[in-house]
């Protein structure tokens, strides 16, 4: 090789020089950026007065506060320019929650995998710093005293199955999470009230991007807009997304009651017009949904502190029907429906009622029962998230949970964007986070809504099946972890895995 | 990422035949490698050693070589307008993007020492995007802080990109010019990276386009290729003729016998003393509607290569 080499540069020195003169001169070759940043600033100074962010989250609630904090916790978007749209007094810093605060009845069961999303970004630490009511048990009974079927987190091998948290704890703790970031955002106390996506013409400077005008009369600029703003979202609206929904003919009361003993179990109990949930969120509270025809739920509403008590404690153990009689040993009832295989380790765990209510420690608020799902999650520059994208009813407490899991998908799907330098706002782009969120949410919601038609209708006789389901779930154990890990946000399909 | 099990099998397809070991010192000799295997491998014949001062100079020399096709380069006049559409005739260019951009990321970001979680990890590196089209694929590059030449042999593509990266500040740093890789070279411009995807197939002598990377390519930099796989034929008849060719692109977009397989594109970038260090596939899922980076190289494919500096 050496031996061609030599014989070769005898007769080529006119390339050497050239090359020379090549490596020279290439630092001579000018940088495309240098003249135009002036050009740039010329052409845009006109516009300072409305700024320009790479993300606009309209909704500063639960959801479009986890989009933020999950931005402002991932390595490639925490320089993103985040602009917070929400005239929610409870996006004002200083607003602090004291533990003597009373409980707030809005409460979310939040799954493991909510938890870990949380942790990861350095929120959960926020929410351990308030009242929060871990529960490793979960007990399903029916009025009818037929059944009952206990979910422990030893099941599937968790500490937890979940957790209740008041919701100003999480939005609070979201919010400190932010703050504590070290990234750029910027909250507007306003309501959004117009936006326009279309490109107004080629030649203005941001052209492409979307505009929104806020109720101040300010106007932004955006790459991309994120529709947290819940069920009734004007982004939803603006941006010419429909949805389909339906509303059932019942209501539901939420609440937060005091009890005497520590409470670590989340209790559910269906009756015949509904189901009444029972919740630890600690330090002797428990929040309560109860679903109900509209005309009971009026009338419950209206009743006295301590009529209404009274008729908490008869829906939750002494009203109604007899308790399930627990099964010690011996074949189950209904062994011949369910064919029993009875390996759940908390197979043998016995009945247990529900802690007796003391007391009534927070308003009565109803809610009408509705499920919603927009058509679609994405349009051009535009994202929706959250109740803005779905609403279900309260029964499972998923609300909120597919909403962090819309949020974090999207904050992914944002991240790999700028991987790759796309433009964020690309339709292309966001598709993918609508593919990853959609079928997911559809599933969720469609067990529910087979949940709510299942057992809201009183069966008469034939609660005997609902019962047995109950007495199957029980005992059938890889159909039990499986329910349990489809409530505890871990897997997407239950049931058919 | 392709393994370097594939390369090696390139590698050891091409060697046999070539017989050529490294050549040392080419980035200060680049052109007297340059005709080192002209003369090795080429018909072309040797320079006189007779006579080496009265060499013409080299430009002129490049002058003559052009890599203009000008049927292809009218077929891409014709649908300009549709560079940013989506659906349009580049809707594959643009459902491969986000792909190949992640393979040209991780490349890179190794190959300059950056850090991958960076926002904008090209951050002070220039880099070329040759045959740019309408800048589908110099405006991500100049989102992740490169600075971005951008060229093509088509004046209206310029003219689209241009009006494109100007909606938004930061890819309206672009500099767009309507030129070749030959002229370039003649005004001895040079490039941290040197890119130019799904251009090969267009141009008329790849060789000699390849040589032209080579000398835009400075010391140490990265030289990015890549193209559709010619043995893919069979396969372009079951879904891409559906999928690619004839839903999307016009007829005749793409000349099968002018595309190149990952050997001859190795063996050519060799010659152009620019070494392949790595090779990845896309395949295309028609049912996901999705391009993915894979092992197989039988469909489409991109190079990352170094110029070689001993
Ligand atoms: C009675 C009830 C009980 C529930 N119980 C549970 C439960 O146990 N577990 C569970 O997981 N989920 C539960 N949910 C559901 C859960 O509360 C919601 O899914 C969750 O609050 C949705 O959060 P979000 O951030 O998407 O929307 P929201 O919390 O509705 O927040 C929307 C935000 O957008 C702002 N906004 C609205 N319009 C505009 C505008 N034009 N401009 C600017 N800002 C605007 C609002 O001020 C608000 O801050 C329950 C819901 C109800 C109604
Ligand atoms: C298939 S497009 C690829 C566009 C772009 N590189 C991408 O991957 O998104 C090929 C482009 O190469 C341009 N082109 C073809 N031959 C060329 C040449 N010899 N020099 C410069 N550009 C050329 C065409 O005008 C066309 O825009």
């Amino acid at each position: 090789m050496n031996r061609i080499t030599a014989r070769k540069v005898a007769f080529n020195i006119h390339a050497l020089k050239s090359a020379r003169r090549t490596l020279c001169c290439s630092s001579g070759v000018k940088l495309p950026s240098e003249d135009r940043d002036q050009e740039l600033s010329d052409k845009h100074g006109s516009h300072t007065n409305h700024p320009v962010h790479d993300v606009a989250i309209v909704g500063g609630g639960m959801v479009g506060m986890a989009l933020a904090c999950s931005l402002a916790n991932t390595p490639l978007t925490k320089k993103l320019s985040v602009a917070i749209i929400d005239s929610n007094p409870a996006l004002l810093s200083g607003d602090v929650i004291k533990k003597e605060d009373p409980p707030d009845p809005r409460v979310s069961t939040v799954t493991p995998a909510t938890i870990a999303l949380f942790k990861d970004m350095g929120a959960w630490k926020y929410v351990e710093e308030h009242r929060h009511a871990y529960f490793d048990k979960m007990q399903v009974w029916d009025y009818t005293g037929l059944g009952y079927t206990k979910y422990n987190a030893r099941d599937i091998n968790k500490e937890v199955l979940g957790c209740v948290v008041e919701n100003k704890v999480l939005h609070r703790s979201l919010l400190s999470g932010l703050q504590n970031a070290d990234s750029e955002q910027k909250i507007y106390h306003f309501k959004l009230n117009s936006m326009t996506t279309q490109p107004s013409s080629s030649s203005t400077p941001h052209g492409s991007l979307a505009k929104l005008e806020l109720s101040d009369g300010h106007s932004l600029y955006a790459k991309l807009v994120v529709g947290a703003d819940g069920s009734k979202s004007r982004v939803k609206e603006l941006a010419g997304i429909t949805s389909t929904g339906w509303k059932y003919s019942q209501n539901a009361i939420i609440c937060t009651v005091q009890h005497t003993q520590e409470n670590f179990c989340a209790w559910q109990r269906f009756l015949p017009n509904g189901p009444i949930a029972l919740l630890p969120i600690g330090d002797n509270f428990s929040n309560i949904v109860w679903t109900m025809s509209p005309d009971e739920s009026s009338n419950r509403k209206s009743m006295s502190e301590l009529e209404f008590v009274e008729e908490l404690n008869r829906a939750l153990d002494s009203g109604y029907g007899p308790r399930p009689k627990s099964q010690l040993s011996g074949a189950p009832p209904f062994s011949w429906l369910t064919n029993s295989d009875r390996t759940a380790s908390s197979a043998d765990d016995l009945f247990e009622a529900a802690p007796k209510i003391t007391k009534l420690a927070s308003e009565r608020m109803v809610f009408p029962l509705s499920l919603n799902h927009a058509n679609r999650y994405a349009s051009k520059r535009v994202a929706i998230i959250g109740d803005a994208a779905h609403t279900v009813h309260p029964l499972a407490g998923q609300g909120v949970n597919m909403g962090f899991g819309d949020a974090f998908s999207l904050s992914k799907v944002i991240s790999q964007g700028i991987a790759v330098g796309s433009d964020i706002g690309e339709l292309s782009l966001l598709k993918r986070y609508e593919s990853e969120r959609k079928p997911a949410n559809v599933t969720m919601m469609a067990i529910l809504d087979g949940f709510q038609k299942a057992y809201s209708i009183d069966f008469g006789p034939l609660n005997v099946l609902r019962a047995a389901a109950f007495q199957g779930a029980h005992y059938i154990s890889p159909l039990k972890k499986n329910i349990i890990s489809y409530a505890s946000g871990e897997q997407r399909f239950p049931l058919f895995s | 990422m392709v393994s370097k099990h594939l390369l090696t099998r390139i590698y050891s397809m091409t060697r046999p035949v070539l017989q050529i070991p490294q050549p040392r010192n080419l980035c200060s000799h680049p052109k007297f490698v340059h005709e080192l295997q002209t003369r090795l491998f080429s018909d072309a014949p040797p320079p006189s050693p007779a006579a080496p001062a009265s060499t013409p100079p080299p430009a002129s020399n490049l002058q003559s070589k052009s890599s203009l096709n000008e049927t292809e380069l009218k077929k891409f006049a014709a649908i300009s307008e549709t560079w940013w559409d989506a659906e349009g005739p580049f809707k594959p260019l643009h459902l491969m993007n986000p792909t190949r951009l992640a393979f040209i990321r991780s490349t890179l970001c190794r190959h300059f020492g950056k850090d991958p979680n960076s926002t904008r990890p090209f951050e002070g590196l220039k880099f070329v995007d040759v045959g740019c089209g309408g800048g589908i694929l110099s405006e991500p590059l100049a989102r992740m802080g490169a600075t971005v030449t951008g060229v093509d042999a088509v004046e209206k593509n310029i003219k689209i990109a241009q009006l494109h990266a100007d909606l938004d500040p930061i890819t309206s740093s672009i500099d767009y010019r309507c030129t070749t890789a030959e002229k370039m070279v003649e005004e001895q411009m040079k490039f941290d990276a040197v890119l130019a995807l799904e251009v090969i197939e267009h141009v008329a002598e790849p060789a000699e386009f390849c040589k032209s990377l080579s000398a835009l390519t400075s010391c140490g930099g990265a030289t990015l290729i890549s193209t559709i796989n010619r043995s893919m034929r069979a396969y372009a008849t079951a879904i891409v003729i559906a999928e690619y060719v004839l839903r999307w692109l016009p007829r005749g977009t793409h000349d099968w016998s002018s595309f190149l397989t990952p050997e001859e594109l190795v063996l050519i970038l060799e010659r152009a003393s620019i070494s392949v260090q790595e090779m990845a596939g896309f395949v295309y899922n028609p049912l996901t509607g999705q391009w993915s980076i894979s092992d197989d190289i039988s469909v489409n494919f991109i190079a990352y290569a170094t110029k070689n500096t001993e």
